[in-house]
């Protein structure tokens, strides 16, 4: 066992489950969360890529990670200060609380990409343009319909939105939503199984486990239709039709198609949080804005400032896998620290 | 009339939804592999014919799936079935099925037309 007390900025995926290891190693833990509760973007999310198993699977399992006598939960919290003298952290809250803590963890995780700053595609112009996490809250709620009630037909996906866009200032692969348009493109075919689905990528980035084999499903079980070209803007039709205009790049045309609903695959961003807290503890960022870690290959959880740690997907997108991985990671790099500290 | 050199170009627009890709689906139907063809061009690559003459499986058959099936009619008849596609194809796709399934669907339109 160890001791020490630790704070977790950062109440999602990652920050519950560094904070549910450290308290079973022996730490005591403040989880500093600044929503009502816990649980992070997955809360919102209704089924997880590869294999469309219920998220509250694993929001059950982090729930569970977190009951533990050693951590205290503090939600509706944000930070306001920070110092740190004599290997101790003293770390204000916005609302009056000082607590001090021999190893902070940030856990600051990420904001999915507003798409209406991606303005061509009309998402808040148009009614029937939603987001990969609309779609999810229709799926939890059961009904896939327009907004005038009707059942969409045909239904266009549209993948790398605020990813590999340098208008909107990020170059990076988000890497999470290949998988997600393929999941949720056979999602849509199970709630409609007569509308026709069409993704609409630059290139199918399928890196991880089972991916490719979902995407395979996807085009032999679902019939899936992949079309290759970004989208360039989105537009409405006088009897309210969207239509999208694309280079179908493997027949080297432009192609015009009308659509009942396009949904916009939105990417993953450094968290305004994040940004708040490289400010106040001093924390390198990177060029895609994600905080960057002391080595890329060897030294992912460490940071540029003593004692603290990073875990998540608040240094690089990450999906849920990595993330867990991560955050366990990093648990073992605070408990090397602090048995270091002891000696 | 005086004439000016002006005339009204055509669209290469692909009207996605006013073409016809009746073919297309019927491919689709009766070889289910059709749909797996990730565009690699591994089938292009390895052709007989298409290292001597511009013929482009791949091409062919994204064309069918967009309805542009005017272009495939003729071309589609260099193929000579020797079957190295599908030696190379990594989706394990049945091209010289969907080859034969084409040109039957031009000789007898009856099959698919809707």
């Amino acid at each position: 066992m160890i001791t020490g007390n630790v704070v977790v900025v950062g109440g999602g995926v990652a920050g519950m489950e560094v904070a549910g290891q450290l308290a079973r190693s022996g730490c005591m833990v403040s989880l500093i969360e600044k929503e009502s509760s816990a649980g992070g973007h997955i809360k919102e999310w209704h089924h997880l890529f590869p294999d469309r198993r219920n998220s509250m699977e694993v929001t059950d399992y982090l729930a569970r990670q977190i009951n533990h006598d050693n951590i205290t939960l503090l939600t509706g919290t944000t930070i306001a200060r920070m110092g740190y003298g004599k290997k101790v952290f003293t770390v204000d809250t916005e609302n009056g609380k000082s607590i001090s803590a021999d190893a902070v963890v940030v856990a600051t995780g990420f904001d999915l990409f507003r798409s209406e700053r991606k303005e061509e595609y009309g998402y808040g112009i148009y009614d029937n343009v939603i987001t990969s996490a609309d779609l999810e809250v229709m799926f939890r709620n059961g009904e896939i319909k327009l907004t005038d009630g009707r059942r969409p037909e045909k239904i266009g996906i549209v993948h790398c939105v605020g990813s590999r866009d340098e208008k909107v200032g990020n170059i990076y692969c988000s890497k999470l939503c290949c998988i997600t348009a393929v999941k949720q493109a056979m999602e849509l075919k199970e709630h409609l199984s007569d509308a026709r689905v069409y993704c609409f990528y630059m290139d199918m980035r399928m890196g991880g486990a089972l991916y490719e084999e979902t995407y395979r499903e996807s085009q032999e079980k679902y019939g899936i239709n992949f079309i290759r070209g970004k989208v360039s803007e989105v537009g409405e039709t006088i009897d309210h039709k969207l239509i999208i205009k694309v280079e179908d790049t493997l027949v080297g045309r432009p192609l015009r198609m009308e659509l009942d609903m396009i949904v916009l695959m939105a990417g993953m961003e450094m968290s305004k949080g994040g940004e708040q807290m490289a400010q106040i503890f001093g924390l390198k960022t990177g060029e895609n804005r994600f905080f960057a870690a002391a080595d890329h290959h060897y030294g992912s959880n460490e940071s540029n400032v003593e004692a603290l740690f990073f875990a998540g997907s608040c240094t690089a997108p990450m999906n849920i896998t990595e993330t867990i991985s991560h955050a366990r990671a990093a648990a073992a790099e605070v408990i090397c620290y602090l048995r270091k500290a002891e000696r | 009339m005086e004439k000016f050199g002006f005339k009204i170009s055509k669209t290469r627009v692909i009207d996605f939804d006013q073409n016809d890709k009746s073919v297309a689906e019927f491919i689709y139907t009766n070889e289910p592999s059709f749909r797996l063809c990730i565009e690699c061009g591994g089938c292009s690559a390895t052709c007989t014919a298409g290292n001597f003459i511009p013929f482009s499986l791949r091409e062919l058959q994204i064309l069918l799936k967009r309805g542009e099936t005017e272009k495939v009619k003729d071309n589609i008849e260099k193929c000579m079935l020797c079957g190295k596609c599908s030696l190379v194809c990594p989706r394990g796709v049945n091209t010289r099925n969907i080859i034969e399934l084409a040109k039957r669907a031009f000789k007898t339109p009856e099959l698919h037309a809707v």
